[in-house]
């Protein structure tokens, strides 16, 4: 369903992302880890059309990203690291704004906005502006705004993010349960190693722009004598903690590039 | 046609929703109206000009219309900060649509604004022509309402943050409003004076709104609205241009 061979990306001096490859099957859950700043969020915007690659190929159900544009975007549904609702308007009318966006005919978006509501718990408050939702009712709802033009693949990067165990179990047994129904292919990053151990299939870990590993948890586990994803993870990435504030301006200054239209 | 609908109907949800918006926006003409339309109407009349509320009344929609519609093309950068920009970027629409959705739907919200300033000013002893004169008034608010919010849109795409937001409204949307003849005659003035008003798109809105509404225009209805359906062609087409480049 995704195919990466070979993928880069430089800002500048900077290399995101080298020499990338993957594969993930159709219906696959696969899980993207690695440190912050190692190159998640630039793959997924590569793999979802919002940057080009500087080289490398991507195939996403067999059309290139780059070249494909508007058929990829009918292909995937992406749940981003940010919020990304409209505040003013209420669930309902978000969900039917992403419908008429991807070209869902009305009776669908109806009803299949009503079935997702129901599965993700947010039927009752359907009426209600987004603005009044706290942080784990947002994301239900950027979830199930994702499949309602019922994607072939769903990104979710780092959805868990802020929210507590209760909201994050749900969460991860509601997109499971959806995997399990139409056999969407899930492609997610979290920094909570324990959700990928229970969750994902398949487990590609990145750090320094390249990938250090890949292969099921318990492949990664045994391949590194561990015990836990975490203590896995850590040996392949090493315990050092990432400067973070380098990160966040060197993004920064690439978002900074790209408002200004420049790749 | 659904993606320029469902957006136009988004801007229009978001307009009727923020009841304080619209009544801020309404202080600023109600202020002019009454503190210069009756402040400054003996020295007009002496001046041989005839009734301020009159001549001030056209300029005063058209100031509405600026202001609505300016912000509701920078209303994208809010857009950007709450993230929904980015729903629009990844969907798998044209660009050009989402732009002529979104500013269609500003240009909406900027007529309703000045229908209400309409009514006040007729509140306030205005009175138009005639009433057959309206449809070519609203036809020129329509005008003037797409030349301002593509404006705008174009303005939050280049500009990335809401610091650069006082410099605009400083030297870009005030002087608009001032150089327009919105409220004061353009003639018989410094050779400078008259060069900068006549750049300013705003001044054939208005003299056509004076046109529709009180049946005298300087530079003539026709030509009011050529000018002006250039303009709207230009800046959207800009403003699409500068938005099919900004990036998630």
């Amino acid at each position: 369903m995704i195919r990466v061979e070979h993928l880069t990306k430089t800002f500048g001096e900077v290399q995101a992302v080298r020499d990338v490859s993957f594969d993930v099957g159709a219906g696959e859950i696969f899980a993207f880890l690695g440190p912050n700043g190692a190159g998640k969020t630039t793959t997924i915007k590569m793999l979802t059309t919002l940057l080009r690659p500087t080289s490398g190929r991507i195939e996403i159900d067999g059309l290139d990203p780059a070249r494909q544009q508007l058929e990829v975007r009918k292909r995937f549904g992406i749940v981003f690291q940010d919020p990304s609702l409209d505040d003013e308007l209420t669930a309902a009318e978000n969900l039917d704004l992403h419908g008429a966006l991807y070209h869902v005919p009305r009776k669908v978006r109806v009803e299949r906005g009503e079935s997702l509501l129901k599965l993700f718990e947010l039927w009752d408050r359907r009426n209600d502006p987004v603005k009044q939702f706290s942080g784990g009712m947002r994301r239900r709802l950027e979830i199930a705004r994702g499949l309602l033009h019922t994607p072939k693949i769903i990104f979710l990067d780092e959805p868990t993010l802020g929210l507590d165990p209760q909201t994050r179990n749900q969460l991860w047994a509601q997109v499971k349960k959806l995997n399990e129904e139409e056999r969407v292919t899930v492609f997610l990053t979290t920094h909570y190693m324990d959700e990928a151990d229970r969750v994902a299939h398949r487990i590609a870990i990145i750090d320094h722009g390249t990938i250090v590993a890949q292969g099921t948890p318990a492949e990664l586990k045994a391949q590194t004598n561990s015990e836990t994803l975490e203590q896995a993870f850590l040996s392949l990435t090493g315990s050092s903690i990432r400067d973070e504030g380098a990160e966040s301006n060197r993004d920064l200054r690439n978002m900074a590039q790209m408002w200004r239209g420049r790749k | 046609m659904t993606t320029i609908y469902i957006l136009w109907l988004r801007q229009l949800k978001r307009y009727i929703r923020s009841k304080p918006r619209i009544i801020a926006s309404l202080g600023q003409p109600l202020l002019y109206l009454f503190g210069f339309g009756f402040g400054f109407g003996p020295v007009f009349q002496k001046a041989g000009q005839g009734n301020y509320i009159q001549f001030l009344a056209p300029g005063m929609i058209g100031m509405t219309i600026l202001f609505t519609s300016i912000f509701s093309g920078i209303e994208l950068m809010f857009d950007r900060q709450f993230g929904f920009l980015k729903e629009m970027l990844v969907a798998p629409q044209p660009r050009l649509l989402l732009m002529i959705g979104r500013t269609l739907g500003g240009a909406t919200t900027a007529i309703f604004q000045g229908t209400i300033v309409i009514v006040i000013c007729i509140i306030a002893g205005y009175r138009p022509a005639s009433l057959s004169a309206l449809p070519m008034a609203f036809l020129f608010m329509a005008l003037v309402a797409i030349v301002f919010t593509a404006l705008g849109t174009t303005i939050a795409c280049v500009l990335t943050d809401m610091q650069g937001f006082q410099m605009i409204m400083g030297f870009l949307i005030m002087p608009i409003f001032f150089l327009s003849g919105a409220l004061f005659p353009l003639k018989g003035l410094p050779a400078a004076m008259e060069f900068l008003t006549k750049i300013d798109p705003l001044t054939y809105g208005v003299d056509g709104l004076r046109g529709a509404m009180n049946g005298m225009s300087t530079f003539g209805s026709g030509f009011d609205f050529l000018v002006l359906s250039v303009i709207a062609l230009v800046f959207m087409a800009i403003g699409a241009r500068q938005f099919s480049r900004i990036e998630a």
